[in-house]
């Protein structure tokens, strides 16, 4: 399977998922954000990480399940995507929210749990940008499967991240966080792995 | 846009004063007594029924507090609320703020006072005059706005229901009709009534503030309406909307976001940009309308007047 490979379909995926960023910075020049714009693009960015991280990992159990193949050519774009909207966010947040400065930055990362874990979540998403390149995928063989399972720990620390900040409404959150017990209960439950292990402790 | 005001008279938001002409206006007034005669004789003729004379009176009310900032637009100022009452988003209030009633509105007085009872809002505004103030409003979630509301010093109106000596602190309540719940009611996000309390000399202070008016106009819905409490050097969140009850008691009334989250609320919730939110720093604010953040003052600035109330009281344990 190359993944590289140029389709339409390819190209409809990218101008689809770069959508929602596109909106928010013509929203953003049209000054359409409403009375708080920055805490705006915060959420949203927030929310759209989180999203296509999710997508992402609802990929490879809809083949299963499925047999949806096709979007397994996507999942790399989607996973990307996920990263760019994490750089956002955090891009927005150090800009603005902290205007500029590392040391205020620092000092959230230290006092503030909800950014330790957010910010935490964002690191990890470096290495499986970078290993998502060809290059690294044909060398590291079984270990980047491995290494790529942290995605379920990314989503999972930011959907923490989110849900932290909330003062008192919880309903939004539940949704993402359905979403990913689904699949972090079906990767447990239904990977052929573990169901080996259980077979055989059974046995 | 549909505007929200209660009584809106037909107005749209079209009709809301700009800002620079307001601002002008408010210099013309003031620079003599040319300005009360021309306030007087602006009156228009219909300011004779009770309702119209509310909004006569808003409209004359002196401003007797200024404030050296830009104020915050009309539409930030009625758009972007917390009033859980009407929807847990910031949109919500401005969006749900017909489903608020203010007709017939009635607070009841209750407690440790020797004039308890029942009154009608005309009751309540009748015997006061009205004036603006320019305060600034700090959010507990780290923005500000700048806020000219009209209304009437808090202890003049807790004054008419004489407290006794055991009246240590007062208590407040928004609206919860449970035949007619508000849309943010009918989910418990949080256990309704909203309440909200101060100590008697918090109460008694002079910056402590009933609005029934913004920008000279009635109080939108949204922002609280048909009477507020507005408490300038406290997280935004004490300055209690559409309030019906008053209570006056010995003890510290419960509040509900201290009810909520003890650790994260006290009952002071006094601004004070040394001690933070556990979950979050208090040391600056995002004013609504600018992009970057601004270092927040100890007392929300008001530190002169109101620092003296706590003397002797460590701050980052009764915060």
């Amino acid at each position: 399977m190359r993944l590289s490979k140029f389709s339409a379909v390819r190209l409809f995926a990218f101008v689809a998922m770069l959508t929602p960023g596109l909106w928010l910075i013509l929203k953003f020049i049209q000054q359409d954000l409403g009375a708080n714009p920055v805490e705006f693009l915060t959420h949203q960015t927030g929310k759209w990480t989180l999203i296509f991280l999710l997508t992402g990992l609802a990929i490879s159990p809809l083949k299963n399940i499925l047999g949806w193949k096709s979007p397994m050519k996507l999942r790399r774009m989607v996973g990307l995507y996920a990263f760019f909207y994490a750089c956002l966010h955090l891009t927005i947040y150090w800009v603005f929210d902290q205007s500029l400065s590392f040391t205020y930055v620092w000092d959230d990362i230290r006092k503030r749990p909800y950014i330790t874990i957010g910010f935490s979540a964002w690191l990890l998403l470096i290495p499986l940008a970078i290993t998502s390149a060809n290059y690294f995928r044909k060398r590291m063989g079984k270990n980047w499967i491995r290494l790529h399972k942290l995605a379920y720990l990314t989503a999972l620390l930011g959907l923490i991240h989110y849900v932290w900040l909330i003062r008192a409404d919880y309903a939004e959150t539940f949704i993402y966080a359905a979403v990913l017990f689904l699949l972090l209960g079906y990767r447990l439950i239904g990977s052929p792995k573990l169901e080996f292990k259980i077979r055989r402790s059974q046995a | 846009m549909a505007s929200k005001f209660d009584r809106n008279y037909g107005l749209t938001e079209n009709d809301v004063t700009d800002e620079a002409l307001f601002n002008a206006r408010r210099r013309f007034l003031r620079s003599g007594a040319l300005g009360s005669a021309v306030a007087f004789a602006s009156l228009p003729l219909w300011a004779n029924s009770s309702l119209d004379s509310l909004a006569g009176r808003l409209g004359a009310a002196k401003r007797t507090q200024e404030m050296d900032e830009k104020l915050t637009s009309y539409q930030d100022i009625t758009q972007y609320n917390n009033f859980y009452e009407l929807g847990t988003a910031k949109s919500d209030p401005h969006e749900n703020a017909k489903a608020l009633n203010t007709s017939a509105w009635t607070v009841s007085v209750e407690g440790e006072c020797a004039k308890p009872g029942t009154f009608t809002l005309e009751d309540i505004l009748k015997p006061h005059s009205f004036e603006e103030r320019i305060y600034r409003l700090r959010c507990v979630e780290a923005w500000s706005m700048v806020i000219p509301w009209t209304g009437f010093p808090l202890a003049d109106l807790l004054k008419r229901f004489e407290p006794t000596s055991k009246a240590k602190y007062v208590a407040f309540e928004t609206l919860y009709d449970k035949a007619a719940l508000l849309p943010g009611q009918k989910r418990r996000t949080i256990e309704w009534p909203y309440r909200e309390g101060l100590r008697i000399d918090e109460a008694m202070h002079p910056l402590s503030f009933i609005a029934v008016g913004l920008y000279g106009k009635p109080l939108p819905n949204q922002n609280g309406a048909p009477m507020r409490l507005v408490v300038p050097w406290k997280y935004g969140f004490k300055s209690i909307k559409s309030i019906v009850k008053i209570r006056f008691s010995e003890t510290e009334p419960e509040t509900s976001w201290n009810m909520i989250a003890p650790r994260e609320y006290g009952f002071y919730s006094n601004v004070n940009p040394n001690v933070s939110h556990p979950r979050w720093s208090q040391q600056r604010e995002r004013r609504i309308g600018e992009l970057f953040k601004v270092p927040t003052k100890l007392f929300n600035g008001y530190e002169a007047e109101v620092a003296s109330l706590y003397t002797g009281m460590d701050l980052s344990k009764y915060y």
